[in-house]
Protein backbone atom coordinates (compact mmCIF):
# COMPACT_ATOMS: atom_id res chain seq x y z
CA UNK A 1 0.00 0.00 0.00
CA UNK A 2 2.67 2.41 1.08
CA UNK A 3 5.03 1.53 -1.78
CA UNK A 4 2.28 2.26 -4.24
CA UNK A 5 2.00 5.74 -2.81
CA UNK A 6 5.68 6.51 -3.00
CA UNK A 7 5.82 5.96 -6.75
CA UNK A 8 3.35 8.77 -7.20
CA UNK A 9 6.00 11.25 -6.13
CA UNK A 10 7.42 10.97 -9.62
CA UNK A 11 4.03 11.84 -11.06
CA UNK A 12 4.85 15.46 -11.91
CA UNK A 13 8.03 14.32 -13.60
CA UNK A 14 6.25 11.68 -15.68
CA UNK A 15 3.91 14.39 -16.95
CA UNK A 16 6.96 16.56 -17.62
CA UNK A 17 8.67 13.81 -19.63
CA UNK A 18 5.59 13.30 -21.77
CA UNK A 19 5.02 17.01 -22.38
CA UNK A 20 8.49 18.42 -22.68
CA UNK A 21 10.77 15.55 -23.65
CA UNK A 22 8.72 13.14 -25.77
CA UNK A 23 6.29 15.58 -27.37
CA UNK A 24 8.97 18.00 -28.68
CA UNK A 25 10.82 15.11 -30.30
CA UNK A 26 7.61 13.93 -31.96
CA UNK A 27 7.06 17.50 -33.16
CA UNK A 28 10.48 17.79 -34.74
CA UNK A 29 9.93 14.43 -36.46
CA UNK A 30 6.57 15.66 -37.75
CA UNK A 31 8.16 18.79 -39.24
CA UNK A 32 11.05 16.76 -40.61
CA UNK A 33 8.90 14.38 -42.63
CA UNK A 34 6.39 16.91 -43.98
CA UNK A 35 6.67 19.85 -46.36
CA UNK A 36 5.34 23.35 -45.77
CA UNK A 37 1.83 22.32 -46.83
CA UNK A 38 1.84 19.44 -44.34
CA UNK A 39 2.03 16.50 -46.73
CA UNK A 40 4.45 13.65 -46.25
CA UNK A 41 7.92 13.86 -47.80
CA UNK A 42 11.41 12.59 -47.14
CA UNK A 43 13.02 15.42 -49.10
CA UNK A 44 14.08 17.28 -45.94
CA UNK A 45 16.00 14.29 -44.69
CA UNK A 46 17.61 13.46 -48.03
CA UNK A 47 18.59 17.13 -48.30
CA UNK A 48 21.66 16.15 -46.27
CA UNK A 49 23.07 14.76 -49.53
CA UNK A 50 23.19 18.23 -51.09
CA UNK A 51 26.85 19.19 -51.50
CA UNK A 52 26.74 22.19 -49.14
CA UNK A 53 25.06 20.17 -46.37
CA UNK A 54 27.30 17.16 -46.91
CA UNK A 55 30.37 19.35 -46.75
CA UNK A 56 29.20 20.89 -43.47
CA UNK A 57 28.43 17.47 -41.99
CA UNK A 58 31.82 16.05 -42.97
CA UNK A 59 33.62 19.11 -41.61
CA UNK A 60 31.66 18.80 -38.34
CA UNK A 61 32.62 15.14 -38.03
CA UNK A 62 36.25 15.94 -38.74
CA UNK A 63 36.49 18.81 -36.25
CA UNK A 64 34.56 16.88 -33.59
CA UNK A 65 36.90 13.89 -33.97
CA UNK A 66 39.94 16.16 -33.74
CA UNK A 67 38.54 17.92 -30.70
CA UNK A 68 37.73 14.62 -28.96
CA UNK A 69 41.19 13.24 -29.73
CA UNK A 70 42.93 16.33 -28.38
CA UNK A 71 40.79 16.34 -25.24
CA UNK A 72 41.55 12.67 -24.63
CA UNK A 73 45.28 13.07 -25.21
CA UNK A 74 45.39 16.04 -22.84
CA UNK A 75 43.07 14.60 -20.18
CA UNK A 76 44.30 11.07 -19.66
CA UNK A 77 47.81 11.93 -18.45
CA UNK A 78 46.36 14.86 -16.54
CA UNK A 79 43.93 12.60 -14.68
CA UNK A 80 46.78 10.20 -13.87
CA UNK A 81 48.98 12.99 -12.55
CA UNK A 82 46.15 14.46 -10.49
CA UNK A 83 45.32 11.04 -9.11
CA UNK A 84 48.94 10.40 -8.14
CA UNK A 85 49.01 13.61 -6.12
CA UNK A 86 46.69 11.83 -3.65
CA UNK A 87 44.96 15.07 -2.77
CA UNK A 88 43.01 15.00 0.43
CA UNK A 89 40.47 17.35 -1.07
CA UNK A 90 39.30 15.65 -4.23
CA UNK A 91 36.66 18.33 -4.58
CA UNK A 92 39.42 20.89 -5.10
CA UNK A 93 40.26 19.31 -8.46
CA UNK A 94 36.63 19.45 -9.51
CA UNK A 95 36.58 23.05 -8.32
CA UNK A 96 39.46 24.07 -10.61
CA UNK A 97 37.81 22.60 -13.67
CA UNK A 98 34.29 23.78 -12.92
CA UNK A 99 35.26 27.35 -12.07
CA UNK A 100 35.80 28.49 -15.68
CA UNK A 101 32.39 27.04 -16.51
CA UNK A 102 30.72 29.40 -14.08
CA UNK A 103 32.07 32.30 -16.04
CA UNK A 104 29.93 32.73 -19.09
CA UNK A 105 30.65 30.55 -22.10
CA UNK A 106 30.46 33.57 -24.43
CA UNK A 107 33.06 35.45 -22.42
CA UNK A 108 35.45 32.52 -22.59
CA UNK A 109 35.05 32.54 -26.37
CA UNK A 110 35.60 36.31 -26.33
CA UNK A 111 38.90 35.74 -24.54
CA UNK A 112 40.05 33.42 -27.31
CA UNK A 113 39.03 36.00 -29.90
CA UNK A 114 41.34 38.44 -28.15
CA UNK A 115 44.17 35.95 -27.93
CA UNK A 116 43.96 34.63 -31.47
CA UNK A 117 43.03 37.66 -33.57
CA UNK A 118 45.45 39.11 -36.15
CA UNK A 119 46.43 42.01 -33.90
CA UNK A 120 45.83 39.92 -30.80
CA UNK A 121 48.04 38.93 -27.96
CA UNK A 122 49.58 35.77 -29.45
CA UNK A 123 50.49 37.53 -32.67
CA UNK A 124 51.94 40.50 -30.78
CA UNK A 125 54.15 38.11 -28.85
CA UNK A 126 55.20 36.35 -32.06
CA UNK A 127 55.99 39.70 -33.64
CA UNK A 128 58.02 40.72 -30.62
CA UNK A 129 60.05 37.56 -31.00
CA UNK A 130 60.65 38.44 -34.65
CA UNK A 131 58.50 35.63 -35.98
CA UNK A 132 55.92 35.91 -38.75
CA UNK A 133 52.29 36.52 -37.79
CA UNK A 134 49.88 33.63 -37.98
CA UNK A 135 46.35 33.72 -39.31
CA UNK A 136 44.65 31.96 -36.40
CA UNK A 137 41.20 33.46 -36.00
CA UNK A 138 38.53 32.52 -38.55
CA UNK A 139 40.15 29.19 -39.37
CA UNK A 140 39.01 25.65 -38.55
CA UNK A 141 41.98 25.37 -36.15
CA UNK A 142 40.63 28.24 -34.07
CA UNK A 143 37.30 26.43 -33.89
CA UNK A 144 38.95 23.21 -32.72
CA UNK A 145 40.96 25.23 -30.20
CA UNK A 146 37.83 26.83 -28.78
CA UNK A 147 36.06 23.48 -28.61
CA UNK A 148 38.94 21.82 -26.77
CA UNK A 149 39.03 24.70 -24.31
CA UNK A 150 35.34 24.56 -23.73
CA UNK A 151 34.83 20.81 -23.48
CA UNK A 152 38.06 19.73 -21.75
CA UNK A 153 36.48 19.53 -18.26
CA UNK A 154 33.89 17.07 -19.60
CA UNK A 155 36.73 14.70 -20.49
CA UNK A 156 38.89 15.25 -17.42
CA UNK A 157 36.25 14.79 -14.73
CA UNK A 158 34.89 11.33 -15.71
CA UNK A 159 38.40 9.94 -16.26
CA UNK A 160 39.62 11.41 -12.99
CA UNK A 161 36.61 9.95 -11.16
CA UNK A 162 37.20 6.53 -12.67
CA UNK A 163 40.85 6.66 -11.59
CA UNK A 164 39.89 7.66 -8.08
CA UNK A 165 37.80 4.49 -7.81
CA UNK A 166 40.72 2.16 -8.54
CA UNK A 167 41.75 0.58 -5.26
CA UNK A 168 45.41 1.04 -4.54
CA UNK A 169 45.61 -2.51 -3.20
CA UNK A 170 44.96 -3.83 -6.70
CA UNK A 171 47.84 -1.83 -8.13
CA UNK A 172 50.12 -2.75 -5.21
CA UNK A 173 49.25 -6.41 -5.58
CA UNK A 174 50.13 -6.34 -9.27
CA UNK A 175 53.47 -4.71 -8.48
CA UNK A 176 54.20 -7.25 -5.74
CA UNK A 177 53.55 -10.02 -8.22
CA UNK A 178 56.18 -8.50 -10.51
CA UNK A 179 54.17 -6.51 -13.03
CA UNK A 180 56.08 -3.75 -14.79
CA UNK A 181 54.76 -0.20 -14.88
CA UNK A 182 53.56 -0.77 -18.42
CA UNK A 183 51.78 -3.97 -17.44
CA UNK A 184 50.13 -2.25 -14.49
CA UNK A 185 48.92 0.43 -16.85
CA UNK A 186 47.70 -1.89 -19.60
CA UNK A 187 46.21 -4.61 -17.38
CA UNK A 188 44.78 -2.57 -14.53
CA UNK A 189 44.58 1.19 -14.93
CA UNK A 190 43.42 1.31 -18.53
CA UNK A 191 40.69 -1.36 -18.26
CA UNK A 192 39.37 0.16 -15.02
CA UNK A 193 39.18 3.66 -16.45
CA UNK A 194 37.78 2.78 -19.87
CA UNK A 195 34.23 3.53 -18.69
CA UNK A 196 35.33 7.03 -17.72
CA UNK A 197 37.03 7.46 -21.07
CA UNK A 198 33.87 6.40 -22.87
CA UNK A 199 31.62 8.80 -21.01
CA UNK A 200 34.22 11.51 -21.57
CA UNK A 201 34.29 10.81 -25.31
CA UNK A 202 30.50 10.96 -25.53
CA UNK A 203 30.33 14.15 -23.46
CA UNK A 204 32.88 15.85 -25.72
CA UNK A 205 32.07 14.39 -29.12
CA UNK A 206 28.34 15.14 -29.11
CA UNK A 207 28.55 18.83 -28.21
CA UNK A 208 31.50 19.28 -30.56
CA UNK A 209 29.62 17.65 -33.43
CA UNK A 210 26.54 19.79 -32.89
CA UNK A 211 28.09 23.10 -31.86
CA UNK A 212 27.26 26.19 -33.87
CA UNK A 213 28.30 29.08 -31.63
CA UNK A 214 32.01 28.37 -31.42
CA UNK A 215 32.25 28.03 -35.19
CA UNK A 216 30.27 31.22 -35.57
CA UNK A 217 32.40 33.34 -33.27
CA UNK A 218 35.86 31.84 -33.76
CA UNK A 219 35.33 30.79 -37.37
CA UNK A 220 34.00 34.21 -38.38
CA UNK A 221 31.26 32.73 -40.54
CA UNK A 222 33.86 31.05 -42.70
CA UNK A 223 33.63 27.69 -40.95
CA UNK A 224 30.22 26.25 -41.69
CA UNK A 225 29.31 23.26 -39.50
CA UNK A 226 26.11 21.24 -39.65
CA UNK A 227 24.91 23.10 -36.53
CA UNK A 228 25.34 26.42 -38.38
CA UNK A 229 23.38 25.09 -41.35
CA UNK A 230 20.49 24.03 -39.11
CA UNK A 231 20.54 27.30 -37.19
CA UNK A 232 20.41 29.27 -40.45
CA UNK A 233 17.49 27.21 -41.75
CA UNK A 234 15.51 28.19 -38.67
CA UNK A 235 16.64 31.73 -37.96
CA UNK A 236 17.34 33.11 -41.46
CA UNK A 237 15.69 30.99 -44.14
CA UNK A 238 12.67 30.24 -41.94
CA UNK A 239 12.50 26.79 -43.52
CA UNK A 240 11.45 24.84 -40.45
CA UNK A 241 10.80 21.62 -42.34
CA UNK A 242 14.26 21.56 -43.87
CA UNK A 243 15.83 22.50 -40.52
CA UNK A 244 13.92 19.71 -38.77
CA UNK A 245 14.91 17.18 -41.44
CA UNK A 246 18.58 18.04 -41.00
CA UNK A 247 18.13 17.92 -37.20
CA UNK A 248 16.82 14.36 -37.52
CA UNK A 249 19.95 13.42 -39.46
CA UNK A 250 22.06 15.02 -36.74
CA UNK A 251 20.16 13.09 -34.07
CA UNK A 252 20.81 9.86 -35.95
CA UNK A 253 24.53 10.63 -35.87
CA UNK A 254 24.40 11.39 -32.14
CA UNK A 255 22.56 8.14 -31.37
CA UNK A 256 24.87 6.16 -33.66
CA UNK A 257 28.01 7.53 -32.05
CA UNK A 258 26.70 6.74 -28.58
CA UNK A 259 25.65 3.23 -29.58
CA UNK A 260 29.09 2.71 -31.12
CA UNK A 261 30.89 3.87 -28.00
CA UNK A 262 28.70 1.89 -25.63
CA UNK A 263 29.04 -1.28 -27.68
CA UNK A 264 32.81 -1.00 -27.57
CA UNK A 265 32.74 -0.19 -23.89
CA UNK A 266 30.88 -3.33 -22.89
CA UNK A 267 33.05 -5.51 -25.10
CA UNK A 268 36.01 -4.61 -23.00
CA UNK A 269 33.95 -5.05 -19.88
CA UNK A 270 34.84 -1.60 -18.62
CA UNK A 271 31.31 -0.45 -17.93
CA UNK A 272 30.42 -3.27 -15.59
CA UNK A 273 33.60 -3.73 -13.61
CA UNK A 274 32.27 -2.64 -10.26
CA UNK B 1 61.74 12.48 -9.40
CA UNK B 2 61.96 13.50 -13.05
CA UNK B 3 58.52 12.03 -13.50
CA UNK B 4 57.21 14.12 -10.64
CA UNK B 5 58.65 17.36 -12.01
CA UNK B 6 57.38 16.51 -15.48
CA UNK B 7 53.96 15.95 -13.96
CA UNK B 8 54.01 19.31 -12.23
CA UNK B 9 55.02 21.07 -15.44
CA UNK B 10 52.24 19.33 -17.34
CA UNK B 11 49.72 20.37 -14.67
CA UNK B 12 51.01 23.92 -14.95
CA UNK B 13 50.56 24.00 -18.72
CA UNK B 14 46.98 22.77 -18.54
CA UNK B 15 46.26 25.19 -15.73
CA UNK B 16 47.65 28.02 -17.85
CA UNK B 17 45.55 26.90 -20.84
CA UNK B 18 42.41 27.00 -18.69
CA UNK B 19 43.09 30.25 -16.88
CA UNK B 20 45.19 32.36 -19.26
CA UNK B 21 42.14 33.56 -21.24
CA UNK B 22 40.41 34.51 -18.00
CA UNK B 23 43.51 36.33 -16.78
CA UNK B 24 43.65 38.30 -20.03
CA UNK B 25 40.04 39.41 -19.51
CA UNK B 26 40.76 40.41 -15.91
CA UNK B 27 43.76 42.51 -16.90
CA UNK B 28 41.96 44.19 -19.79
CA UNK B 29 39.04 45.09 -17.50
CA UNK B 30 41.36 47.55 -15.71
CA UNK B 31 43.03 48.83 -18.86
CA UNK B 32 42.54 52.54 -19.53
CA UNK B 33 43.20 52.14 -23.25
CA UNK B 34 40.74 50.45 -25.59
CA UNK B 35 43.65 48.57 -27.16
CA UNK B 36 43.73 44.83 -26.71
CA UNK B 37 47.48 44.61 -26.39
CA UNK B 38 48.80 47.89 -24.98
CA UNK B 39 48.52 48.83 -21.32
CA UNK B 40 47.16 52.36 -20.96
CA UNK B 41 47.16 52.71 -17.20
CA UNK B 42 44.80 51.56 -14.47
CA UNK B 43 41.13 52.49 -14.49
CA UNK B 44 37.84 51.33 -13.02
CA UNK B 45 35.73 53.21 -15.55
CA UNK B 46 34.62 50.08 -17.43
CA UNK B 47 33.09 48.80 -14.20
CA UNK B 48 31.18 52.05 -13.75
CA UNK B 49 29.87 52.02 -17.30
CA UNK B 50 29.01 48.33 -17.00
CA UNK B 51 26.79 49.00 -13.98
CA UNK B 52 25.15 51.87 -15.88
CA UNK B 53 24.57 49.75 -18.97
CA UNK B 54 20.92 48.60 -18.97
CA UNK B 55 21.43 45.90 -21.58
CA UNK B 56 24.05 44.18 -19.46
CA UNK B 57 22.28 44.68 -16.14
CA UNK B 58 18.89 43.50 -17.45
CA UNK B 59 20.49 40.38 -18.91
CA UNK B 60 22.32 39.80 -15.64
CA UNK B 61 19.10 40.05 -13.63
CA UNK B 62 17.29 37.77 -16.09
CA UNK B 63 20.07 35.18 -15.89
CA UNK B 64 19.88 35.12 -12.09
CA UNK B 65 16.09 34.90 -12.16
CA UNK B 66 16.01 32.01 -14.62
CA UNK B 67 18.93 30.13 -13.11
CA UNK B 68 17.66 30.32 -9.54
CA UNK B 69 14.00 29.60 -10.34
CA UNK B 70 14.89 26.72 -12.63
CA UNK B 71 17.44 25.12 -10.34
CA UNK B 72 15.30 25.36 -7.21
CA UNK B 73 12.20 23.97 -8.93
CA UNK B 74 14.28 21.31 -10.66
CA UNK B 75 15.74 20.23 -7.33
CA UNK B 76 12.27 19.79 -5.83
CA UNK B 77 10.72 18.00 -8.82
CA UNK B 78 13.86 15.95 -9.41
CA UNK B 79 14.25 14.80 -5.81
CA UNK B 80 10.60 13.76 -5.59
CA UNK B 81 10.93 12.01 -8.94
CA UNK B 82 14.05 10.16 -7.81
CA UNK B 83 12.26 8.90 -4.68
CA UNK B 84 9.36 7.74 -6.82
CA UNK B 85 11.60 6.12 -9.42
CA UNK B 86 13.50 4.22 -6.76
CA UNK B 87 10.26 2.69 -5.48
CA UNK B 88 9.28 1.52 -8.95
CA UNK B 89 9.53 -1.91 -10.45
CA UNK B 90 12.35 -2.68 -12.81
CA UNK B 91 10.52 -1.85 -16.05
CA UNK B 92 9.08 1.48 -15.00
CA UNK B 93 12.46 2.41 -13.57
CA UNK B 94 14.25 1.58 -16.82
CA UNK B 95 11.80 3.58 -18.91
CA UNK B 96 11.99 6.68 -16.71
CA UNK B 97 15.78 6.60 -16.42
CA UNK B 98 15.98 6.17 -20.19
CA UNK B 99 13.76 9.21 -20.74
CA UNK B 100 15.82 11.16 -18.19
CA UNK B 101 18.92 10.56 -20.26
CA UNK B 102 17.41 12.03 -23.43
CA UNK B 103 17.95 15.74 -22.67
CA UNK B 104 21.43 14.99 -21.34
CA UNK B 105 22.58 13.08 -24.38
CA UNK B 106 20.70 14.78 -27.17
CA UNK B 107 22.37 17.69 -28.92
CA UNK B 108 21.50 21.02 -27.31
CA UNK B 109 20.58 22.52 -30.65
CA UNK B 110 18.07 19.73 -31.33
CA UNK B 111 16.60 19.97 -27.82
CA UNK B 112 16.20 23.71 -28.22
CA UNK B 113 14.68 23.55 -31.68
CA UNK B 114 12.28 20.73 -30.85
CA UNK B 115 10.97 22.64 -27.83
CA UNK B 116 10.61 25.81 -29.87
CA UNK B 117 8.60 23.95 -32.51
CA UNK B 118 6.27 22.64 -29.82
CA UNK B 119 5.96 25.93 -27.91
CA UNK B 120 5.07 28.11 -30.90
CA UNK B 121 2.05 25.90 -31.59
CA UNK B 122 0.50 26.74 -28.24
CA UNK B 123 1.94 29.96 -26.89
CA UNK B 124 4.26 32.89 -27.47
CA UNK B 125 7.94 32.47 -26.72
CA UNK B 126 9.00 34.35 -23.62
CA UNK B 127 10.15 33.97 -20.04
CA UNK B 128 8.00 30.94 -19.27
CA UNK B 129 9.16 28.97 -22.31
CA UNK B 130 12.80 29.58 -21.36
CA UNK B 131 12.02 28.48 -17.80
CA UNK B 132 10.33 25.27 -18.98
CA UNK B 133 13.28 24.53 -21.24
CA UNK B 134 15.79 25.07 -18.43
CA UNK B 135 13.78 22.88 -16.06
CA UNK B 136 13.74 20.15 -18.68
CA UNK B 137 17.52 19.93 -18.85
CA UNK B 138 18.06 20.65 -15.13
CA UNK B 139 15.80 17.97 -13.64
CA UNK B 140 17.82 15.06 -15.10
CA UNK B 141 20.98 16.30 -13.38
CA UNK B 142 19.18 16.34 -10.04
CA UNK B 143 17.72 12.86 -10.55
CA UNK B 144 21.04 11.36 -11.58
CA UNK B 145 22.71 12.85 -8.50
CA UNK B 146 20.01 11.81 -6.04
CA UNK B 147 19.29 8.25 -7.26
CA UNK B 148 22.69 6.75 -6.34
CA UNK B 149 22.41 8.23 -2.84
CA UNK B 150 18.91 6.78 -2.46
CA UNK B 151 20.20 3.37 -3.50
CA UNK B 152 22.92 3.59 -0.85
CA UNK B 153 20.52 4.72 1.88
CA UNK B 154 19.58 1.99 4.29
CA UNK B 155 16.06 0.66 3.78
CA UNK B 156 15.90 -1.30 6.98
CA UNK B 157 16.48 1.73 9.20
CA UNK B 158 13.65 3.50 7.42
CA UNK B 159 11.33 0.52 7.82
CA UNK B 160 12.32 0.16 11.46
CA UNK B 161 11.36 3.78 12.03
CA UNK B 162 7.97 3.11 10.46
CA UNK B 163 7.50 -0.01 12.62
CA UNK B 164 8.29 2.06 15.69
CA UNK B 165 5.47 4.41 14.80
CA UNK B 166 7.13 7.24 12.86
CA UNK B 167 5.02 8.79 10.14
CA UNK B 168 6.48 8.25 6.64
CA UNK B 169 7.31 11.94 6.43
CA UNK B 170 9.08 11.99 9.79
CA UNK B 171 10.97 8.79 9.01
CA UNK B 172 12.01 10.23 5.66
CA UNK B 173 13.22 13.47 7.21
CA UNK B 174 15.14 11.77 10.02
CA UNK B 175 16.59 8.81 8.14
CA UNK B 176 16.55 9.13 4.36
CA UNK B 177 17.14 12.87 4.05
CA UNK B 178 20.56 12.95 5.80
CA UNK B 179 21.72 10.22 3.42
CA UNK B 180 20.58 11.87 0.24
CA UNK B 181 21.28 15.50 1.15
CA UNK B 182 24.76 15.61 -0.49
CA UNK B 183 23.23 14.23 -3.69
CA UNK B 184 20.44 16.78 -3.64
CA UNK B 185 22.99 19.53 -3.10
CA UNK B 186 25.32 18.42 -5.88
CA UNK B 187 22.32 18.04 -8.19
CA UNK B 188 21.29 21.59 -7.34
CA UNK B 189 24.82 22.82 -8.09
CA UNK B 190 24.93 21.03 -11.41
CA UNK B 191 21.56 22.50 -12.31
CA UNK B 192 22.92 25.98 -11.54
CA UNK B 193 26.05 25.33 -13.59
CA UNK B 194 24.08 24.13 -16.58
CA UNK B 195 21.47 26.91 -16.44
CA UNK B 196 24.06 29.59 -15.96
CA UNK B 197 26.14 28.45 -18.91
CA UNK B 198 23.41 27.46 -21.34
CA UNK B 199 23.23 29.23 -24.63
CA UNK B 200 21.74 27.03 -27.36
CA UNK B 201 18.51 26.01 -25.66
CA UNK B 202 17.80 29.51 -24.37
CA UNK B 203 18.57 30.96 -27.79
CA UNK B 204 15.85 28.92 -29.50
CA UNK B 205 13.18 29.08 -26.79
CA UNK B 206 13.41 32.76 -25.85
CA UNK B 207 11.13 35.42 -27.21
CA UNK B 208 12.00 39.00 -28.07
CA UNK B 209 12.84 41.04 -25.00
CA UNK B 210 14.01 38.07 -22.96
CA UNK B 211 17.81 37.97 -22.86
CA UNK B 212 20.13 36.04 -20.60
CA UNK B 213 23.79 36.97 -20.43
CA UNK B 214 24.63 34.29 -22.98
CA UNK B 215 22.12 35.40 -25.60
CA UNK B 216 22.81 39.10 -24.98
CA UNK B 217 26.55 38.56 -25.36
CA UNK B 218 26.02 36.53 -28.53
CA UNK B 219 24.21 39.46 -30.14
CA UNK B 220 26.67 42.04 -28.81
CA UNK B 221 29.80 40.07 -29.66
CA UNK B 222 28.81 39.94 -33.29
CA UNK B 223 28.60 43.74 -33.30
CA UNK B 224 32.03 44.09 -31.71
CA UNK B 225 33.88 43.79 -28.44
CA UNK B 226 33.20 46.45 -25.81
CA UNK B 227 35.47 46.94 -22.79
CA UNK B 228 32.43 46.65 -20.49
CA UNK B 229 32.45 42.96 -21.38
CA UNK B 230 35.86 42.59 -19.75
CA UNK B 231 34.47 44.15 -16.60
CA UNK B 232 31.52 41.79 -16.76
CA UNK B 233 33.90 38.83 -17.08
CA UNK B 234 35.81 39.95 -14.03
CA UNK B 235 32.61 40.42 -12.06
CA UNK B 236 31.26 36.98 -13.00
CA UNK B 237 34.58 35.34 -12.28
CA UNK B 238 34.72 37.03 -8.88
CA UNK B 239 31.21 35.87 -7.99
CA UNK B 240 31.88 32.32 -9.15
CA UNK B 241 35.17 32.16 -7.27
CA UNK B 242 33.60 33.48 -4.06
CA UNK B 243 30.61 31.12 -4.21
CA UNK B 244 32.68 28.05 -5.02
CA UNK B 245 35.22 28.88 -2.30
CA UNK B 246 32.47 29.23 0.29
CA UNK B 247 30.97 25.90 -0.72
CA UNK B 248 34.36 24.20 -0.75
CA UNK B 249 35.13 25.61 2.69
CA UNK B 250 31.81 24.46 4.08
CA UNK B 251 32.20 20.94 2.74
CA UNK B 252 35.78 20.67 4.03
CA UNK B 253 34.65 21.81 7.48
CA UNK B 254 31.99 19.14 7.43
CA UNK B 255 34.62 16.55 6.50
CA UNK B 256 36.75 17.62 9.46
CA UNK B 257 33.83 17.15 11.84
CA UNK B 258 33.09 13.74 10.40
CA UNK B 259 36.69 12.67 10.80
Amino acid sequence: MYKWKRQFLSGPYVVWIAGFIILPILTIFYYGITDSSGSFTLANIFAIAEPIHMKALLLSLKLALLCTAFCLILSYPLAMILNNLHLKQQSFVVFIFVLPMWMNFMLRILAWQLLLSNNGILNTILEGLGMPKLQLLNTPSAVVFGMVYDFLPFMILPIYNAMGRIQRDVVDAARDLGASELQVFLKIILPLTISGVISGIIMVFVPALTSFVISNLLGGGKVLLIGNVIEQEFMQNMDWNMGSGLSIVLMIFVVASMAFMNAHGSEEGGGAVW
Amino acid sequence: MVKKIGGRIYLGIIFLFLYLPILVLLILSFNNSKSRVAWGGFTAKWYVSMFQNDTIMDAFAMTLKITLTASILATIIGTLAAIGIQAMRRRGKAILIGATNIPLLNADIVTGISMMLLFVRFTKLGFSTVLIAHLTFDIPYVILNVLPKLNQASRSAYEAALDLGATPFYAFYKIVWPDIRPGVFSGFLMAITMSLDDFSITYFTKGPGVNTLSTMLYTELRKGIKPEMYALSALLFGIALALLLIMNYRSSKKNDINN
